[in-house]
């Protein structure tokens, strides 16, 4: 019985425990009104089912809050003009390998030199987000504003107005799967940005100097840590993820449609980071936690429309139980909780 | 005349995970009353106070505002406001960029038709700060004004609120004497208005001067509670330590003469900077102590500052053991050799967050660059080492420096700067707020590293301390280097003279 009560309370403790709780809790909400939720099966080779869906879906996402965790952690602000940027560099893509045209059918260019640029795009993105907030010490919401209404005009201007489509199977490859492996491309594209990334934090010492950063500037500076340097790379890595995240998004539709790819996105990727247990302060922050509040979102996404709940009415649904999600992991809620209970016990006591 | 008991706190006990924090500790001050609770780092100091103000839990005893009254248990510190409880802390807790008048007022803001009666609110404040001898433009945000005024308004704030008892806690330890002596007759003044005072301070001196009552903890545990008169001071210390006090007086003037003869590690040349400090001269040689004087604001932190590339400077030249340098920042100081500690620990000092373990190698790590981590093994070995040299008290390594107590996250920064094993050592108040037993370790280890062939640049509003640690000292005054005292001049009278000038200069 104790051991058993030692055990439940070192897995509480544990720093992940309720983001992952709270993924679990939502997957298996599921038994209850879509039994086939867990089913997978192989269409043409490929892994089919909602399990699959979501984690397919949540690549894009994934590879955002990655960014995005390093940009909060450093600078205790956001980017908010990541879906803009990812629409930059799907159209940056599109307009390499079609040559300018509206539509083509082969590469006008080779393949790698779109992807290049489309990332060079999201860095460049980046660097002028950190250069704003970094060295100008613009305010991150108001810096990342600028690009967040700019962005997509860039997109357009770059398409000419128009939907440029590039139906080439092998483009199609990274936003759906490589024939003979049967799990989804996108799925292999955010799990290389997560391990590089945690490699990049651990191996360097960029993981500990964000944080030290995010909590004392002062101090990091007379440390001789340059606090703009880091909050600099943190903007221009998330620009990157961005970049990369929009070759993935455009792939998907084969095209870069400025005004819809990442539409939004960029507060579902705040939210991962929030839901992950991290500080939107700034400061101490886990990775793994952003990631997992990333396959929430997609998993609670996936979830409503497996219900049948209609796409109109979705943005509700996903708001109560982000709402939910956040409470239970508020510390002054546990506070309050504990409170109550011990009144509960004292009460009983008195009686 | 000392009256009722204005509060009593009886049997409290509070337990931190792993830590007894108090344990039974009884309380009691009387109105017109000035009670100085006194103890070491991790006494239990604090942890009474923000008991007391809601701001921590307890878990048994209880609290009585007045005889007879019912038991009271504040859950925050605007209820214990509400009870009558006023506190100013060490750090200063007001908004900087708020006008005095609104820091002084906030939530109590004088209204005419719901609205803001500005006019009405600035009159009182100029009053209330007038009638403390403070003439101040109440008008302009709080930040234009010194730390010390910034105290005095947070005290001036808490009065006003006609508290019963009014805790300060370490309200001194920014303050220089002369702020000192008018927050002294400004306590004598409340007193004497019958309202009861909890004053925590380091200061022996101040405790005898001003205070009526002692209550001396230890480890958690109440010690006792003592008449100022009846307690000499030796035996105060010596019950805050819990053993016979060796007198600081142990470590006096060693290693005087040290390194008369070696080549300046130091040599600055008519450095300076625009609006913080008039361009100086300084040759620091190698082994020597030197020691910073003078009043606050006089310049010398700037002083400190201007060395370390922190702020640079925007004339003169410095030459670092012989070799001609321009220090850009804090690192380009750091790879010439040199560590600073800051003044101010909570702000340019700890990373609250980050463990222990961390805050003790970050500089090492900073200096040896970004993409050369310390491995997690030596990581621990380095850790391991200097909580054990400097014998910081933590639970563990992965303890967040947060929850250290205040000498203890001292200890952690000034290791932080040892591991980088620097040539030149600047230490920017590094006892301040520190309980006696650690400021000894602190200045013995200064002098053991000066013996060691360490250059040290000692800070201190204590001069006291001063002439205990250092061989040579630069006297500061309104922004300037006016002097420099060394050997026979090392007495408080010619360093006085020196900072209030008037003669020593000409």
């Amino acid at each position: 019985m104790n051991k058993g009560k030692a055990f439940i309370k070192r897995l509480t403790g544990y720093r992940l425990f309720l983001p992952l709780f709270c993924l679990v809790l939502v997957l298996f909400s599921n038994l209850i009104k879509t039994p086939g939720f867990f089913e997978v099966t192989i269409k043409n080779g490929v892994l089919y089912g909602y399990i699959i869906d979501v984690i397919n879906r949540a690549s894009d996402l994934v590879i955002l809050a990655v960014g995005m965790t390093l940009v909060v952690a450093a600078s205790g602000g956001t980017d908010i003009s990541v879906g803009a940027v990812m629409s930059v560099a799907g159209a940056v893509c599109c307009f390499i390998l079609s040559g300018g045209q509206q539509s083509v059918n082969e590469f006008v260019n080779p393949y790698i030199l779109g992807v290049l640029a489309a990332v060079l795009a999201g860095i460049l993105c980046g660097c002028f987000n950190g250069f704003l907030v970094a060295k100008l010490k613009i305010q991150p919401m108001v810096a990342t504003l600028i690009l967040f209404t700019a962005g997509r005009g860039i997109a357009q201007l770059i398409t000419k107005g128009q939907i440029t489509y590039i139906r080439v199977e092998s483009y199609k490859m990274l936003g759906s799967s490589i024939p003979g492996i049967p799990i989804p491309t996108p799925v292999f594209v955010a799990l290389i940005v997560v391990l590089l990334t945690y490699v990049l934090l651990k191996k360097t010492t960029l993981g500990l100097y964000i944080q030290t950063v995010g909590i004392n500037a002062k101090a990091s500076k007379l440390m001789g840590i340059k606090s703009s340097m880091i909050i600099f790379l943190s903007y221009v890595f998330c620009g990157l993820c961005a970049g990369i995240s929009g070759l993935v998004a455009s792939s998907r539709i084969y095209s870069a449609d400025a005004n819809n790819i990442g539409l939004n996105l960029e507060l579902d990727a705040i939210l991962a980071v929030a839901l992950g247990g991290n500080s939107l302060a700034g400061g101490k922050f886990s990775l793994l936690g952003s990631v997992i509040g990333a396959y929430t979102i997609q998993a609670l996404s996936t979830t409503l429309y497996a219900m049948g709940v209609s796409p109109d009415q979705i943005p509700v649904y996903k708001a109560i139980v982000v709402v939910v999600i956040v409470a239970l992991q508020s510390t002054e809620l546990k506070r309050m909780v504990s409170k109550l209970q011990m009144n509960i016990k004292s009460g009983k006591k008195v009686a | 005349m000392p009256n009722e008991i204005v509060l009593s706190m009886k049997n409290i006990s509070k337990t931190f995970p792993g830590v007894r924090a108090l344990d039974h500790v009884d309380f009691t001050l009387r109105s017109g009353e000035i009670h100085a609770l006194m103890g070491e780092n991790g006494a239990g100091k604090s942890t009474l106070i923000k008991v007391l103000t809601g701001v921590e839990e307890f878990e048994s005893g209880e609290i009585k505002i007045e005889v007879g009254s019912q038991t009271i248990i504040n859950h925050s510190p605007q209820e214990a406001q509400e009870h009558g409880i006023s506190t100013v802390y060490q750090e200063v807790n007001l908004c900087p960029n708020l006008s005095v008048a609104e820091n002084l007022f906030i939530g109590r803001e004088p209204k005419r038709a719901g609205l803001i009666d500005w006019k009405t609110m600035n009159r009182k404040a100029t009053e209330l700060l007038s009638k403390l001898d403070m003439n101040i433009d109440v008008t302009k945000a709080l930040e234009n004004y010194s730390i010390a005024l910034q105290q005095m308004i947070a005290i001036a704030r808490a009065v006003d609120m006609s508290a019963k008892v009014l805790i300060l806690d370490e309200p001194t330890s920014s303050l220089d004497d002369n702020e000192v002596e008018k927050l002294f007759r400004l306590m004598r003044r409340l007193k004497a208005d019958g309202v009861g005072i909890i004053f925590v301070t380091h200061f022996l001196e101040q405790v005898y001067e001003v205070c009526d009552k002692i209550t001396v903890l230890r480890n958690g545990g109440l010690v006792g509670e003592y008449e100022t008169e009846k307690l000499p001071r030796v035996q105060l210390v010596a019950k805050m330590m819990g053993k016979d006090f060796d007198d600081l007086e142990a470590i006096k003037k060693v290693g005087k003469t040290a390194g008369k003869s070696s080549e300046p590690v130091i040599d600055a040349k008519g450095i300076g900077r625009q609006g913080t400090i008039k361009p100086y001269d300084l040759q620091i040689r190698k082994g020597e102590v030197i020691g910073l004087s003078g009043l606050l604001g006089s310049g010398r932190s700037e002083l400190a500052r201007s060395l370390y590339g922190a702020d640079k400077p925007d004339s003169g030249e410095l030459k670092v053991s012989g070799k001609t340098v321009v220090l850009h920042t804090p690192r380009d100081a750091m790879m010439a050799g040199m560590a600073y500690l800051p003044e101010n620990r909570k702000e340019e000092g700890i990373v609250a967050d980050l463990s222990v373990r961390e805050n003790l190698i970050l500089a090492l790590q900073a200096k040896r660059g970004m993409f050369h981590p310390i491995g997690s093994k030596e990581q621990e070995e380095l850790a391991n080492k200097y909580v054990k040299l400097l014998q910081i008290k933590t639970a563990s390594l992965d303890t967040p420096v947060r929850s250290l107590s205040g000498g203890n996250q001292q200890k952690v920064i000034l290791g932080r700067w040892l591991l980088t094993d620097p040539d030149f050592l600047i230490l920017d108040e590094p006892t301040r707020g520190i309980d006696v037993g650690t400021k000894t370790e602190i200045q013995k280890l200064v002098v053991q590293l000066a013996k060691e062939g360490v250059t040290v640049m000692f800070i201190s509003s204590e001069i006291e301390e001063m002439i205990r640690t250092c061989s040579r000292m630069a006297v500061l005054r309104d922004r300037e280097k006016v002097s420099e005292l060394i050997e026979e001049e090392l007495d408080q009278n010619h360093i006085m003279k020196a900072i209030a000038g008037g003669g020593t200069d000409e």
